[in-house]
């Protein structure tokens, strides 16, 4: 085991832990935010850069800090390090750099958006945001295009953070979408119009940070804060069924995984609860579902706004 | 015991006099007030007849802008209705097809859109909170109906007609705090 000190809390990990992981042990205002890094599928992070954070000391061996700051999602830990995130002022102005950076061709199209309520570039750009943007140019614009039945893509709104590439390949047979061009003119898109239909693709809606990927069958139904979170399982034979299924009345409107406090799908007994398609797309009927209970929502989440009741089958009647 | 206010009126069952029981000097002077006050000019005016000055910041009926072009300005993305205190407002939202563009600016459009004007309390936070610039108050007055179910008002009473376009100028540009 190692020590690391992170914004003066001192965790002992397990060497070869990143700097990220060390942070999400400690949890709250230490972690810091990543857009592409995602602890459930091996291979991401690295790309967005909005994980930065200082390294005031290397390690005991060799305490020079580190020059620039390093990204903590792909960043091991060192026995002694010092790494300052929330306490660092150089931190906070260059992630705002980043952000900017972010939504230089990002389109401010919340309002329209599915995504809205629960984006963290939205969040992100909230926190650290100009409330101006000071680029110039025109900015790159695609058509949204249909990939499959039931998934759109809105180019536009991509940050090229790369987490629906590795569920295709991590959590499908064969990957028909990916990375396009290079550079400043890289796209996700599948070659020649293909669409996206494997057992388990719906799971790039669920990972996809920013809106650029959406749900046909819920694209724009509702805003999010007006739907209910109904913590759900069903008994199917492709996936483990646990699902928070996202209703209007005794409607059921969208179907997603379930996601911890990093917006990542959590692990249920000892698995990461991806969902299949069939569950995601299909299952729009309460009967095919068992309802446990409605899902707890951050307090401070816009979601929470809209007000449910503490038990199910416990609702107030209705006045004709 | 000593009270701690003096707010307390002691009521007193004394007989009436004769002036009193007579009632008549009562009478009178209450006749007084009254013809002071018939000679007076009145508090109310005939309207509709006669209509009074409306504040340049009035808040009224509410309507949903178009932009130059004539096209809906409202995306359906639902900030009014969160930031409504009386629960007024809701809607449904569609996507916007190809051949719909003339008529509404963005991909996502409302559908529905409706304001229950029994409920509404003309505060004005829909209109603070509408980042599309879709919704506003005017000075126009909701009119009276018979049936309660009347006043909820669909896009075909909120929608401003294209060639009836409604001024919002004058609350706009008037009482704003400067930034």
């Amino acid at each position: 085991m190692i020590k690391v000190t992170i914004d003066d809390i001192e965790i002992e990990v397990e060497p070869g832990t990143t700097i990220l992981n060390a942070a999400r042990k400690v949890g709250g205002e230490i972690v810091p935010p990543a857009m592409c890094y995602y602890s459930k599928l091996p291979g991401t992070g690295g790309k967005c850069r909005t994980c930065l954070v200082e390294v005031t000391s290397g390690s005991a061996a060799n305490p020079t800090p580190m020059p620039k700051l390093v990204p903590s999602c792909s960043t091991n830990c060192m026995d002694g390090m010092v790494v300052k995130n929330s306490t660092s002022e150089r931190v906070f102005e260059n992630r705002g750099g980043i952000v900017e950076f972010l939504l230089i061709n990002h389109p401010l199209d919340c309002p329209v958006c599915d995504q809205a309520g629960e984006c963290h570039l939205q969040d992100l750009a909230y926190e650290h945001g100009a409330q101006k943007t000071r680029y110039e140019e025109e900015r790159r614009t695609f058509e949204p295009i249909e990939i499959g039945e039931n998934i759109k893509l809105h180019m536009n709104r991509c940050i090229l953070c790369y987490r629906c590439v590795q569920v295709a390949n991590q959590l499908t047979e064969d990957r028909v979408h990916g990375v396009l061009y290079r550079g400043e003119h890289a796209e996700i898109s599948t070659y020649i119009e293909n669409a996206l239909d494997t057992d388990f693709i719906g799971n790039v809606i669920d990972v996809c940070p920013v809106g650029a990927l959406t749900d046909r069958t819920a694209r724009f139904k509702s805003r999010v804060w007006f739907l209910k979170p109904m913590e759900a399982e069903c008994s199917c034979s492709k996936c483990a069924g646990k699902a928070v299924l996202w209703m209007f009345g005794d409607e059921i409107y969208r179907v997603t995984t379930r996601k911890d406090h990093y917006d990542e799908v959590e692990t249920i007994d000892d698995k990461t609860a991806w969902i299949c398609d069939e569950c995601r797309f299909e299952k729009k009927d309460k009967s095919q579902w068992n309802i446990i209970g409605p899902r707890e929502v951050d307090r401070h989440s816009v979601i929470s706004q809209g007000k449910y009741e503490t038990k199910i089958g416990n609702q107030p009647k209705k006045i004709e | 015991m000593l009270t701690l206010t003096n707010r307390k009126k002691v009521v007193s069952d004394k007989p009436m006099t004769f002036m009193e029981k007579i009632y008549l000097p009562a009478i009178v002077g209450g006749m007084v007030i009254t013809f002071k006050h018939l000679m007076r000019r009145g508090n109310t005016v005939k309207y509709p007849e006669q209509l009074r000055p409306f504040a340049p910041v009035y808040r009224g009926m509410h309507v949903l802008k178009r932009d130059e072009q004539g096209r809906e300005n409202c995306t359906a993305c639902g900030l009014c209705a969160v930031a409504c205190p009386a629960e007024a407002i809701t809607m449904i939202a569609a996507e916007r097809k190809k051949s719909e563009m003339h008529l509404y600016r963005e991909e996502k459009y409302a559908a529905v859109y409706e304001i229950n004007m029994l409920r509404c309390i003309f505060c004005g936070l829909c209109e603070e909170a509408c980042p599309k610039e879709a919704i506003f108050l005017t000075d126009r007055i909701v009119p009276t109906e018979f049936a309660r179910g009347e006043f909820i008002y669909g896009k075909d009473q909120l929608v401003e007609p294209l060639d009836n376009r409604i001024d919002i100028t004058k609350r706009q540009n008037s009482g704003r705090r400067t930034k």
